[in-house]
């Protein structure tokens, strides 16, 4: 582990990000109470990179709108979302049209379950995607050497969606991003409910992938799992990133790590200190005027009730807090 | 007090055992681990204990009784998805109180918030669900709490809040808990002692 971090520090000094995300906000529109409108903001002033041949992991609480970034990275949100903000892919902007050219090729989406297959394709079939039929014979060989690096048997080609178990799927998942020889792979929640054999597999797919020289951005609500494998966190709270830390910040009684937020959930943690900080995640239709994390921080001034506090560098981490220097 | 499952054998399929004469004994105030490898029947185990899965050999009993069907079963279970253990189409006060009034007492323990009483289901996070799910759950004639996984979709500190919660009225209730989880770090904070499901299913 300690070999890939290095090796990135190299590779970030050589190397522009692959994907750069520059203070997105997204909301989405909705009707309440007959023709009255309201807005809901579920992402606001989010930055965050991803670099080649390493991976970043997303984490936070589920159903805080994490999946949503993957839409949004993907161009795949609901026609009453409203994205704001600059991403960039390889240095040129990301506009709707060059997600979509991209999606599904460069970049990939590894989703949750097997309820994205369409149970009705063959397996073989859907990974494989479409292709030109001269270049079919070709695929279809491709496909087979990805299923026999993953022991997946012949016959599998040929079995539908409910016939494979957990692990199966998993693999198969995996797989639809390999076939492509995707750069940007999205992994979007890939390990709940594993158990610790399948949770290491699945894991060690991804690893494998960066360091083949993809970027692979891994969103979980597992910090355990993420600390096993990443080489940077990214951590997500009430539609923000609050801090970018590297794996080497989380030890001790995470005095390394930049925000309160963060050090809170390092020692939430039931191998650590098990203690829990008061209070709440803000709801989404909340409207907060300073810092999101106001209201639980024991760190709190004035300052910090007006306006989201700037993104600042601190030892080669992002935050966002106005109490660290 | 103590629930006794005993002999407890169930299959899906003819010839497919996924639990043979399984024996297990949960005594009132203990919190009792069960781990066990994905698909090998611990969350059907737990539907047999709290009476969801009628389909099984063997019994279930407390103090020797059996559980009687149609009325409150002092043995409630908690899925690991709360989103799906609620009446989508019901505000969160209605499906707080369906069983019986939940005291004010069990609210504050939980962190309740009046605002979120009068909220849809889909305007909560998971973590707050399940809050409501325990909250429900845990009236005075629960003897027996089945927790199936029930953090494994939170964050690290919504996980320490809920089962600081949930060991605080416990231990005042004097109420039994069997906590599943794939988490071994979890269940060596919780638990008083853990019994691996292959090791007392005998297929």
């Amino acid at each position: 582990m300690l070999n890939n971090a290095e090796m990135n520090i190299e590779k970030r000094k050589e190397g522009e990000a692959l994907l750069k995300i520059k203070d997105i906000s997204l909301s989405f529109s909705q009707y309440v109470s007959g023709l009255r409108q309201t807005e809901l903001k579920v992402i606001s002033s989010l930055s965050m990179e991803a670099y080649s041949g390493e991976i970043l992991a997303v984490v936070g609480s589920s159903g805080s709108g994490k999946s949503l970034l993957a839409h949004a990275i993907l161009g795949i949100l609901p026609s009453n979302a409203k994205l704001l903000g600059k991403m960039e892919y390889k240095g040129q902007e990301l506009t709707q049209e060059k997600k979509e050219e991209l999606r599904g090729k460069e970049i990939a989406l590894i989703p949750q379950s097997v309820n994205y297959l369409d149970p009705l394709m063959r397996i073989s079939d859907q990974v494989i995607g479409s292709v030109d039929e001269r270049n079919a014979e070709l695929m279809k060989q491709t496909q087979r050497d990805i299923f026999r690096k993953y022991d997946l048997k012949p016959d599998v080609d040929r079995m539908f969606p409910h016939e494979l178990s957990g692990g199966m799927a998993r693999r198969v998942l995996v797989s639809t991003a390999l076939i492509n020889s995707s750069k940007l792979i999205i992994a979007d929640e890939p390990t709940p409910g594993l158990d610790e054999k399948n949770l290491n597999e699945t894991l060690s797919y991804f690893r494998d992938m960066a360091n083949k020289g993809c970027a692979v951005i891994l969103i979980t609500h597992d910090i355990e799992a993420a600390l096993k494998i990443s080489d940077k966190i990214a951590i997500f709270y009430a539609g923000t990133i609050l801090e970018e830390a590297n794996i080497e910040d989380f030890k001790n009684d995470g005095e390394n790590l930049r925000h309160p937020y963060t050090r809170a959930l390092w020692n939430a943690l039931p191998q650590n200190k098990f203690q829990a900080i008061k209070g709440h995640q803000p709801m989404q239709d909340e409207i907060i005027d300073g810092c999101f994390f106001y209201e639980r921080c024991s760190r709190r001034n004035e300052l910090c009730s007006k306006g989201t506090p700037q993104l600042k560098m601190i030892k080669e981490g992002l935050v966002r807090c106005n109490n660290v220097s | 007090m103590y629930l006794k499952a005993e002999n407890i054998s169930f299959r899906y399929k003819k010839d497919n055992w996924i639990l043979r004469n399984v024996d297990l004994s949960l005594g009132s105030g203990e919190v009792l681990g069960l781990i066990g490898d994905s698909g090998s029947g611990k969350s059907t185990l737990c539907k047999i204990l709290s009476g969801y899965e009628k389909n099984y050999s063997g019994t279930v009993s407390i103090d020797g009784t059996g559980i009687p069907p149609g009325i409150y079963n002092p043995i409630q279970l908690i899925f690991q998805h709360p989103e799906k253990a609620v009446n989508p189409k019901w505000k969160m006060k209605d499906i707080l109180n369906e069983g019986h009034v939940v005291s004010q007492d069990i609210l504050d323990s939980f962190g309740i918030k009046k605002n979120w009483l009068h909220r849809w289901p889909n305007e909560l996070s998971g973590g707050e669900l399940q809050r409501f799910a325990l909250a429900r759950a845990l009236s005075p004639k629960t003897k027996f709490l089945i927790a199936d996984e029930i953090t494994t979709m939170v964050d690290a500190i919504t996980q320490a809040q809920i089962w600081e919660s949930i060991l605080d009225i416990v231990e005042e209730m004097k109420i039994g808990v069997l906590v599943v989880s794939h988490e071994k770090n979890l269940m060596n904070r919780l638990c008083h002692d853990v019994v691996h499901l292959s090791h007392i299913n005998n297929i």
